[in-house]
């Protein structure tokens, strides 16, 4: 969710400067950073879902599998 | 003061209240997706006064609307207690990023007096679904196309790692 938050920031700035220039590049920038913020949950719950199955827990301290 | 710069000032009170009140709640993780919600309903009024309507609107659907419902029906789907987060172990990473934030800040509001333009004079429909529009599908349609195979490959990823077993 905190992610979500600083993309909104990003976005925000990107809308302000639209504003200020008065050009569109600007939107069309916020545009695609809310489809990549969708993707990034979408995919995002769907490992948190997975290893809540797995083990019980949503702790990132658990999940050392990978970790070197 | 005008009421645009009333608006403004408003919305954006409220949008730095309740991102605090999400970012310092860690027991009720419900509490703090409601207050994401605020968030962006206010970041959407602040859209609207800063002209941008069509990206206003879809910060209302597709944020408040589909990502943080994502965001309840998992909470909801995990069913935490709220003891699961062990609060004051990390005390080092938090005092590291209030400071690094607050140096981010501090630096921003040291650069942006004098370095902004002159407002521009805006043509008429600026920020409208048609204007942006028109961009999104002449000079930007192949960033278009490409977040349309991104989403897709999203969809595609979460329900196989949402799924059960693999046949």
């Amino acid at each position: 969710m905190s992610i979500e938050l600083m993309l909104n920031a990003a976005n925000l700035a990107f809308v302000g400067f639209a504003r200020a220039w008065g050009q569109h590049d600007g939107h069309i920038f916020v545009l695609m950073v809310i489809v990549v913020a969708a993707c990034e949950v979408a995919v995002g719950l769907g490992i948190v879902i997975s290893l809540f199955r797995n083990r019980e827990s949503v702790n990132v301290e658990d999940v050392s599998l990978l970790k070197w | 003061v005008t009421a645009q710069a009333f608006f403004f000032y408003l919305a954006a009170a409220l949008a730095v209240l309740s991102a605090l009140g999400m970012v310092l709640n860690v027991r009720n993780t419900v509490a703090a997706a409601m207050s994401l919600v605020v968030t962006m309903i206010a970041l959407a009024v602040v859209y609207v006064v800063l002209e941008a309507h069509l990206v206003a609107a879809l910060q209302i659907m597709v944020y408040a609307g589909a990502i943080v419902v994502v965001f309840l029906f998992v909470v909801m789907l995990l069913n935490l207690r709220s003891d699961a987060f062990s609060a004051s172990r990390q005390r080092l990473l938090k005092a590291a990023g209030a400071a690094l934030a607050l140096g981010v800040t501090a630096s921003f509001l040291s650069l942006i007096p004098g370095s902004l333009p002159a407002v521009q004079e805006l043509p008429e429909g600026f920020g409208g679904y048609r204007a942006v529009g028109i961009e999104l599908f002449t000079r930007f349609v192949l960033a278009f196309e490409v977040s349309s195979l991104l989403l897709l490959a999203a969809m595609v990823g979460a329900v196989v790692l949402a799924k059960r077993r693999i046949d």
